[in-house]
């Protein structure tokens, strides 16, 4: 079987899970790559400017990206299964201009965030279905969901909505402090409750379980009687769920809704996800990695802030060489423990 | 008739022959041509001119897909290639001659060709999932078509350049023209020669088609390339019709339109065999979408949701599971009667 796999490098699914051939601390080296690169780049920037060694710079990677996190831990999900879900900036948006609209006339916050999830949820889960039960491709149905989530956007609105809301300002301005000068927003302990339970499921839950055998191979998940089609339709609707939630969260931040917001953010959260050592065939990969590859991309993006000459898209040259390198330390391991 | 209807194109046809039949009801004239200053006009026509990227780029996909492949970057491709040629335009000495021009064509075709060698590189040598090797050069590409403009807008006024995608020869726009031409020979190489079998062939079976001798990575590497060099195209001629190249905006979420067109044409993702034409059709189909909606009187921020209706429509209507649903749901009241499964 191994061999088989080191002939062909065309084949799109792995015969074999990686997981299963990395032996140890192997399976974890993808991800120990990322956190290592993301020190080194800590550590290089408090070399080369001095108030960059400072808590608060740290605790901005978070605050700054709440919803990126929540979005890549929805998409670890999709894309362990072997999927990919390309709605989910759009879905971002859409909660964004729902809430800003909603609030605007005057309802009630926890119905607005209820209803929001809602939305996104349920999405999310109609995606999975047609998926799932018509068979055709999660590339091409979170493609049409991303056109619908962005149209619909335009349908509510074409310029931007400001939250004046209380509930949404105060907790857009509230600081948590922790030890001395530093602080972190709210939306930074609801990102981390988000990955601690995302953590708990994909490990510890026999959901979770169901995941990473689809991943790695889906006709064996099913033979062996595990709930596969189920799983797979959830996953989708997990994703929504997060994507609203990453929508609510944003909306947090920049206190309006804007029906162009959050364009790209995909390409983002998969990049953060493929940086952090998840494979996009599906089967291996952790959601912390996710979470050191949306940090790794903030500090590249305070690099830059910090540096002043340097333009802004270098951005994305810099992510897309990460994507590259990353990628091709997968192929290297997989060749070498194959 | 049956038989008619068995054919893989005749969904697409049905469907773009409804939507031009939607648009004559409304608007009379619709199908109507006239010549003006010796120019052909009408909204045909338009349809045609405004959809050439589109068709060209799904032209390059549809081979890719039909190796089992995705070529995400296209998008990309249009932006470098457009702001390659309008910044070579810019900083030459004689912006407006024809050798100025010429050049910069030459320049856009080679990015283009360096792209695709870079992206067939990535798929058949490094063996990297080709949705993810192209992911690469999309997520950097925007950022490198910026670095190019220096973050700007770029403006030329060069009349040689401009004619690629707003001139008219023999009575018809260059740029349908162009993609006429890129259309036939596809065609001609693909399927007067082996190629297009061979194509198929590593789509169907990369293992079994390499074990009988096929070269796969050349092939890959062809189909790549070609993609990259259409995206190019289409990247002048969005950057001719506008003068002026927009590295943020130029050819955005074109990729997703061409794969959509590829898809609606009948190619599944899944490899193998694919049609061109279905190609053509579905892109039409998707350009038709948006005269359509105008026609309508559909206001325009509604297109995108129309259009995602739309799609998940068609890829809804070919879906083996779907059909299979609706041929029992049809066969029910005469049980017995067998009907081939059609593909």
């Amino acid at each position: 079987m191994s061999s088989l796999s080191t002939l062909t490098p065309l084949t799109v699914k792995e015969p074999t899970p990686l997981r299963n051939r990395m032996r140890g601390g192997a399976r974890y080296a993808p991800t120990l790559a990322t956190l290592g690169l993301f020190i080194a780049m800590f550590a290089v920037g408090a070399g080369m400017y001095p108030s960059f060694l400072s808590g608060q710079v740290f605790l901005n990677l978070f605050i700054d990206n709440t919803f990126l996190i929540v979005l890549a831990v929805g998409m670890t999900f999709v894309i362990l299964t072997g999927g990919i879900d390309l709605s989910v900036g759009a879905v971002v948006a859409l909660s964004m201009m729902v809430s800003a609209t909603l609030l605007q006339q005057g309802w009630n916050p926890a119905t607005v965030i209820f209803l929001v999830l809602v939305i996104g949820g349920g999405l999310g889960l109609l995606m999975g279905l047609i998926i799932q039960y018509f068979d055709i491709q999660p590339f091409i149905v979170t493609l049409a969901g991303m056109f619908l989530a962005r149209g619909l956007c335009y349908v509510i609105s074409l310029d931007s909505i400001p939250v004046t809301e209380g509930f949404f300002t105060s907790v857009a301005q509230a600081q948590i402090p922790l030890s001395g000068d530093l602080f972190v927003s709210p939306g930074v302990l609801l990102a981390l409750a988000i990955v601690a339970a995302a953590f708990f499921i994909l490990h510890h839950t026999r959901f979770g379980r169901t995941v990473y055998a689809i991943g790695g191979n889906e006709h064996s998940a099913m033979l062996m009687g595990l709930p596969v089609t189920r799983t797979k339709v959830l996953v989708y609707a997990l994703s929504g769920l997060c994507s609203a939630v990453a929508g609510v969260l944003f909306s947090f931040y920049s206190l309006s809704g804007y029906s162009l917001a959050a364009q790209g953010m995909e390409l983002d959260a998969i990049a953060a996800v493929v940086i952090g050592g998840t494979l996009l065939t599906g089967g291996t990969g952790y959601v912390l990695g996710s979470v050191v590859g949306v940090l790794v991309l903030g500090i590249v993006q305070t690099f830059i802030a910090y540096d002043g000459t340097l333009s802004s898209w270098w951005t994305k040259i810099v992510i897309g060489g990460l994507l590259l390198v990353f990628i091709l330390l997968q192929r290297l391991f997989a060749r070498r423990t194959a | 008739m049956k038989s008619l209807m068995k054919n893989r194109l005749a969904w697409p046809v049905i469907a773009l022959a409804a939507l031009l039949l939607l648009n004559q009801i409304f608007r009379p004239d619709f199908l109507s041509l006239r010549m003006q200053d010796g120019h052909l006009y009408g909204s045909i026509i338009d349809i045609m001119r405004n959809g050439a990227p589109t068709i060209l780029i799904a032209l390059g996909m549809t081979l890719v897909i039909a190796t089992r492949g995705i070529d995400l970057s296209v998008g990309a491709v249009v932006a470098i290639a457009g702001a390659a040629s309008c910044a070579y335009i810019a900083a030459s000495p004689e912006p407006a001659s024809p050798v100025t021009a010429a050049m910069a064509v030459l320049i856009a075709v080679m990015a283009g060709l360096f792209l695709g060698l870079w992206n067939g590189f990535l798929v058949s040598t490094v063996g990297v999932q080709p949705i993810i090797a192209t992911l690469v050069l999309m997520t950097a590409g925007r950022g490198i078509a910026q670095l190019i403009t220096g973050g700007q807008i770029v403006s030329v006024s060069n009349d040689h350049y401009k004619s690629i995608g707003a001139g008219y020869l023999f009575t018809l726009p260059i740029s349908i023209l162009i993609t006429a031409a890129v259309f036939v020979l596809a065609a001609v190489l693909t399927r007067r020669t082996a190629l297009g079998t061979l194509v198929e062939a590593v789509g169907i079976n990369p293992v079994a088609s390499r074990l009988a001798g096929l070269r796969s990575r050349n092939i890959i590497w062809i189909v790549y390339v070609f993609s990259a060099v259409c995206a190019a195209i289409a990247g002048l001629m969005i950057s001719s019709n506008v003068t002026a190249a927009d590295a943020n905006n130029a050819g955005l979420y074109i990729e997703m339109d061409a794969i959509l067109a590829v898809v609606i044409g009948g190619t599944s993702l899944a490899g193998g065999r694919y049609t061109l034409a279905g190609t053509v059709i579905g892109a039409f189909i998707i350009q038709t979408l948006t005269t359509t909606v105008y026609t309508l009187g559909i206001p325009p921020e509604v297109t995108l949701v129309f259009k995602a209706l739309v799609v998940i429509t068609v890829c809804l209507l070919q879906a083996p599971k779907a059909r299979n649903l609706l041929r029992s749901l049809k066969a029910a009241p005469k049980p017995g009667t067998k009907e081939k499964v059609a593909i």
